[in-house]
């Protein structure tokens, strides 16, 4: 009697068991990810806070309080740099996304040779961007290279233009190649959301003698337009933290031409070791960081709503 | 019908494709061409569209200009191989949790994670380069590994959960339904269902673990025989004079891993890499 209970509780006591551990088993697996994120990243950021606070070089650290901010929100340069650093990302991410969509379009037509070129498309998003920058630093060599050369050809110069010499050639000769790494990737994923466009869509409106210019405004771009817009954010975010490209081009020269917060933090902390001074900029870059992908997050709520998206 | 071009629309796509491509592919192609060129040859200006004079000589003479450079190339290989295998370690668990689990704080957690790609290592570099200094890890192959592996964690299990939510629910139902423990069923029934993810995944983590070496590598690590491809690249220039033909050379000997393993499975990867942007 007491046997055939016990054997009858057992699988009712086992289920119990076994969803009351539901929520302990995943923190169980999510804890190694978490544990380690928090020393290296959220260990680090409070430390960023902290020495934010300080006078902090490779001797030792004294408190003094808001001073590295005061002096940051004095310094015109520093006002130039910050905005510089969202002229350089609207610029690279508006046209990333130009880029990404015409290129999109182009590899979804149904043409001949189009799986050939989608997979022509990819390198510069697969490749170590170091690597990829010093293809670039070679082509805009003044001297020896393809892009002052053909222009030297075609009379535009009539001597070797180094691009990276000037302030404003440097700076968008910068963007140029940001573009370049940053729209494989847009490209592919707006590639991707056109192909999950249902057909029946088109037929429909093909149906009906809507030109394909037409679809393209009424359907496609409504269609990928959380794509789009999510894609805008991620690529906003790249660009605005984007280190290597303008380290290997210019290390942010010339005369600051190319600086950005990144580069301007960089150059203070690890270059001349004023850690503290560095870690306000840090600091400043979060913020800013973080209100833009707010205030953007909040305007793609809207437009998920409005196009019907969770 | 809907999807026919006119001869003229053919003409406008191809042209507008050409375009397209030359601007991605010419830094492959300069850099091509570079590495082709004898250094006499590529230091004339004004610039040369073809010579007669091209060679695989470079291909040979990059291992003597800078004697280190198969370690360079290890390095890389070891480095992005270390940081994959610790990553996954890290992923796949916490990618079958967020899959699969109903936990206290789930959706707060994922944000969190989705949160680190927002600050990528140059804003971190500071504290880092003190915590890696502290625990004596400046100089190691451990600094270029431990905050790579960091950066990389996010975007593992954001590919691995999306991944694991399209295996059908039922034969983990079933195991459970035999008694079987959830560690077991995570093991037995889940892991081996998923290898297709867990291979398209690790690459994919593995190609970002090869491209972004450069900062790591420039900052925490100061040991010559240490460095990776993309910064031991640029000894090229440190020399005499730039040898810009054997950089060339070696950078793009030094793709070629990444680029092969990326032909082979580009299906997979772009497949994998895009289902966010796929309605189900």
């Amino acid at each position: 009697m007491a046997e055939l209970s016990a054997q009858a509780s057992q699988p009712a006591a086992d289920a119990r068991s076994r969803s009351m551990s539901e929520g302990l088993f995943g923190w169980l697996l999510v804890a190694p990810a978490m544990i380690f994120i928090a020393v290296i990243v959220a260990w680090p950021l409070a430390e960023t806070i902290r020495l934010s606070f300080m006078e902090a070089g490779l001797g030792g650290e004294k408190f003094v309080g808001l001073e590295n901010y005061e002096d940051l929100a004095d310094s015109r340069k520093f006002h130039q740099t910050v905005v510089r650093t969202f002229y350089w990302m609207f610029l690279s991410v508006g046209i990333k996304l130009v880029m990404g969509l015409i290129g999109a379009m182009l590899l979804n037509a149904a043409v001949p040779g189009r799986a050939l070129f989608r997979v022509l498309v990819m390198p510069p998003w697969v490749i170590p961007m170091a690597i990829g920058c010093i293809g670039w630093l070679w082509l805009y060599n003044g001297y020896f290279g393809v892009l002052s050369g053909v222009m030297m050809k075609l009379g535009i110069t009539d001597g070797p233009f180094e691009f990276l010499a000037y302030k404003s050639s440097a700076f968008y000769s910068a963007v140029v190649t940001d573009v370049w790494v940053g729209t494989p990737m847009v490209t592919l994923f707006f590639l991707a959301a056109m192909q999950g466009v249902s057909r029946d869509l088109y037929e429909a409106a093909w149906v009906d003698g809507a030109g394909r210019w037409y679809r393209f405004r009424r359907i496609t771009i409504p269609q990928i337009m959380p794509v789009i817009v999510s894609m805008a954010l991620l690529s906003a975010i790249f660009t605005f933290n984007s280190f290597e490209i303008i380290w290997i081009l210019t290390e942010g020269g010339p005369r600051s031409a190319t600086t950005t917060l990144i580069i301007d933090t960089y150059k203070v902390a690890i270059g001349n070791y004023k850690f503290g001074e560095g870690a306000a900029r840090a600091v400043i870059i979060v913020v800013l960081l973080a209100a833009f992908s707010l205030i953007y997050l909040f305007f793609l709520n809207k437009i998920n709503k409005r196009y019907g998206v969770k | 019908m809907m999807d026919r071009y006119s001869k003229l629309q053919m003409v406008g796509i191809y042209a507008a494709l050409a375009v397209f491509l030359t601007f991605i592919l010419l830094p492959f192609f300069e850099m091509f061409m570079a590495s082709l060129r004898p250094l006499e040859h590529l230091f004339r200006s004004p610039y040369q569209f073809w010579s007669d004079d091209f060679s695989f000589q470079a291909y040979k003479d990059m291992w003597v200009t800078v004697p280190l450079l198969g370690r360079y190339i290890f390095n890389s290989i070891f480095i992005a191989t270390s940081v994959t295998l610790i990553t996954m370690f890290f992923v796949v668990p916490a990618a079958y949790a967020f899959a699969r689990l109903q936990f206290p704080f789930k959706n707060i957690t994922l944000g969190i994670f989705l949160g680190v790609n927002m600050f990528t290592g140059a804003v971190l570099l500071i504290p880092l380069y003190r915590v890696l200094r502290t625990l004596g890890l400046l100089n190691t192959y451990w600094a270029m590994i431990v905050p790579g592996v960091a950066f990389l964690i996010p975007t593992g299990i954001w590919l691995l959960r999306s991944y694991l939510e399209k295996i059908p629910r039922e034969l983990e139902e079933a195991a459970f339904v035999d008694g079987a423990s959830r560690m077991y069923t995570l093991r037995r029934v889940v892991l081996p269902l998923a290898v297709p993810g867990l291979i398209v995944v690790s690459v994919a983590v593995f190609i970002g673990a090869y491209a972004q070496q450069f900062l790591f590598a420039i900052t925490f690590n100061q040991t010559r025989e240490l460095q990776p491809l993309p910064a031991g690249l640029f000894e090229f220039i440190g020399y005499q004079s730039v040898t810009w033909n054997e950089m060339m050379a070696a950078a793009l000997v030094g793709v070629l891993p990444v680029m092969l393993i990326f032909l082979f499975l580009q299906k997979y990867l772009v497949a994998g890499l895009t289902a966010g942007a796929v309605k189900e």
